[in-house]
């Protein structure tokens, strides 16, 4: 099973462009990560710039608008992400329970879709081939 | 939490740790069958005392100073049962007096050698083929023998009977708990990769069965391939494996259609294909490459694989560039199914006639007598020819040669479509 990992770091949502973890942090953050690695079960990982740099597309009404960052009516989001290949759901917490966060910080779990589990139209929609 | 969810929880910690346990406890007490058992106890331990007391803190540290601790019973009781038999050696008391010591650090230390210690003990080539897989994924994946068996579609009893008589013939054979030097490591990394490779195979291409696939194997096997290569980042062929592992798993998603017929590469939806794993497959590739002047055997199949990766549509593979790899490999690794698989190669980039000239020469070839790929690819050769009669009969032979059910109907189904000879 492939899950993501979310980092969700209170306060991130309006945090100053160019806000940077500390190095004591990402210190401590490296040494989880490669725990993960030599575990075997690190697909991929990366961190996000602050919302206040990106900007946000929506689409009601049929066509897309863009809305710059900082999102005023964000209450949490996404910093950065661990994707890993794990047995269980279990061990995905558990290793989300190993990461040295800080007071702020939340992670959320989400495993991720695998073609199997859509029914047949969707897996054919999806690009799978029909026998 | 609930009691399902703690025994999930539990699970979860012994797939994480029990490899690291395993292997410190095997280096205090010189046999990976006790060690085993010894983890398997702190196990026990945690299955009866976590859902009462609730899961402790650092439940990793809870189950490896148990284990410790069932060491230090273990090691207590064999020196009692040594001074009945009156055979106290000054060797001993002191080493019993360190042992205690020797228990704490080798548990604290960084255990990446007694893993690798541990890889190599349960690939030893004392044992046969079979039971170094079920040793390995036992010891080194976390798995249960009742996990073992599923993969293998064999029954828990004889999974578990093979781990036993495993650990047995290892302490018979006094095979020692060490990283083998010199002459005989190449020989012995042979062993382990093969075991993971065979994991990762049985995973890949069912051999029996009604599944074409079994992904969890293939995901197992990855685990072990990754780990390994943390364990030894110089070593070539380790991250050659890798990379061969990666990109074969990157297309588990588009090599069966939703009813579960396998689907051929040159068949396959390649936007199905996983590109994290394929970027994976290319960064451990590039480390193959950077770590030896040449490549090995799996990093020249991983640099196969590779080619396919990069073709956008199957017209767009290299296969100039394909069979001058599988020329390499054959120099290297000569083999019927290398020699096979270039025909294969060759039949692409210059022709079905080519092809068959080489695969004509294999069909004396002892080892693929009862090969279902040399029919198969024989009858699409003769296929390509119009020579629709003899390429019906390929198939159905290779039908017949298989022990994979889904296999079986694919081929079926190529030689109905061969119809009548093209040329009648």
């Amino acid at each position: 099973m492939r899950f993501m990992m979310l980092m969700i770091p209170k306060g991130y949502e309006s945090a100053a462009p160019g806000t940077m973890p500390s190095a004591e942090h990402v210190a401590a953050m490296m040494k989880y990560n490669e725990q993960l690695t030599k575990a075997g079960v690190l697909l991929a990982l990366d961190g996000l710039h602050p919302p206040s740099t990106g900007a946000r597309v929506s689409f009601s009404g049929g066509k897309p608008t863009v809305t710059d960052g900082p999102f005023s009516e964000a209450k949490e989001v996404v910093g950065g992400y661990w994707m890993i290949q794990v047995k269980s759901k279990a061990e995905a917490i558990e290793w989300a329970s190993r990461c040295p966060g800080l007071d702020n910080e939340v992670i959320e779990i989400r495993q991720v879709h695998e073609m199997s589990e859509f029914p047949p139209d969707v897996q054919e929609a999806a690009g799978r081939l029909k026998p | 939490m609930t009691a399902t969810d703690t025994h999930e929880s539990i699970d979860a910690v012994w797939r994480i740790e029990s490899a690291r346990i395993i292997a410190g406890i095997a280096r205090i007490v010189r046999d990976v069958g006790i060690a085993e058992e010894l983890a398997q106890d702190a196990l026990v331990a945690a299955l009866q005392q976590w859902p009462e007391s609730g899961i402790p803190n650092n439940p990793g540290a809870w189950l490896v100073a148990t284990a410790k601790h069932r060491a230090i019973d273990h090691l207590r009781r064999n020196k009692r049962l040594e001074q009945k038999h009156e055979v106290i050696g000054r060797e001993l008391e002191e080493r019993q007096a360190a042992v205690a010591e020797e228990i704490e650090n080798a548990m604290d230390d960084d255990v990446g050698d007694d893993l690798l210690r541990l890889i190599f003990t349960a690939c030893h080539p004392v044992l046969p083929a079979e039971a170094r897989a079920a040793l390995t994924l036992r010891l080194l994946g976390g798995l249960t023998t009742d996990e073992i068996a599923r993969a293998f579609l064999t029954r828990e009893a004889t999974i578990a009977q093979r781990i036993v008589r495993a650990k047995r013939t290892l302490a018979e054979a006094n095979v020692p708990f060490e990283v083998p030097r010199g002459a005989e490591f190449t020989a012995r990394l042979s062993s382990v990769l093969g075991v993971i490779y065979l994991i990762f195979n049985e995973g890949y291409t069912a051999t029996a069965g009604d599944d074409w696939m079994r992904p969890e194997l293939c995901q197992d096997a990855l685990r072990l391939g990754r780990i390994l290569a943390e364990l030894m980042p110089n070593e070539s062929e380790v991250h050659g494996l890798v990379a061969l592992m990666e990109i074969q798993a990157s297309r588990l998603g588009a090599r069966v259609s939703a009813s579960g017929e396998p689907i051929l590469l040159f068949d396959q939806n390649r936007a199905l294909w996983d590109q994290l794993l394929i970027h994976r497959g290319f960064a451990a590739l590039g480390r193959a490459e950077r770590t030896a002047p040449s490549l090995g055997p799996y990093a020249l199949q991983a640099a196969i694989a590779a080619c396919h990766a990069r073709a956008r549509t199957a017209g767009e593979t290299d296969w100039a560039r394909i069979v001058e790899l599988y020329g390499e490999l054959s120099g290297i690794a000569p083999s019927p199914i290398v020699e096979l698989n270039r025909a294969v190669a060759v039949g692409m980039a210059s022709g079905p006639e080519a092809a068959l000239a080489i695969v004509d020469k294999l069909r004396e070839e002892p080892a693929l007598q009862k090969y279902h790929l040399l029919s198969s690819v024989r009858g699409d050769l003769v296929f390509k020819l119009g020579r629709n009669e003899e390429a019906r009969q390929e198939f159905e032979r290779a039908a017949s040669l298989t022990e994979n059910s889904r296999e079986r109907e694919l081929m079926l189904a190529r030689a109905y479509n061969c119809g009548g000879d093209a040329n009648d």
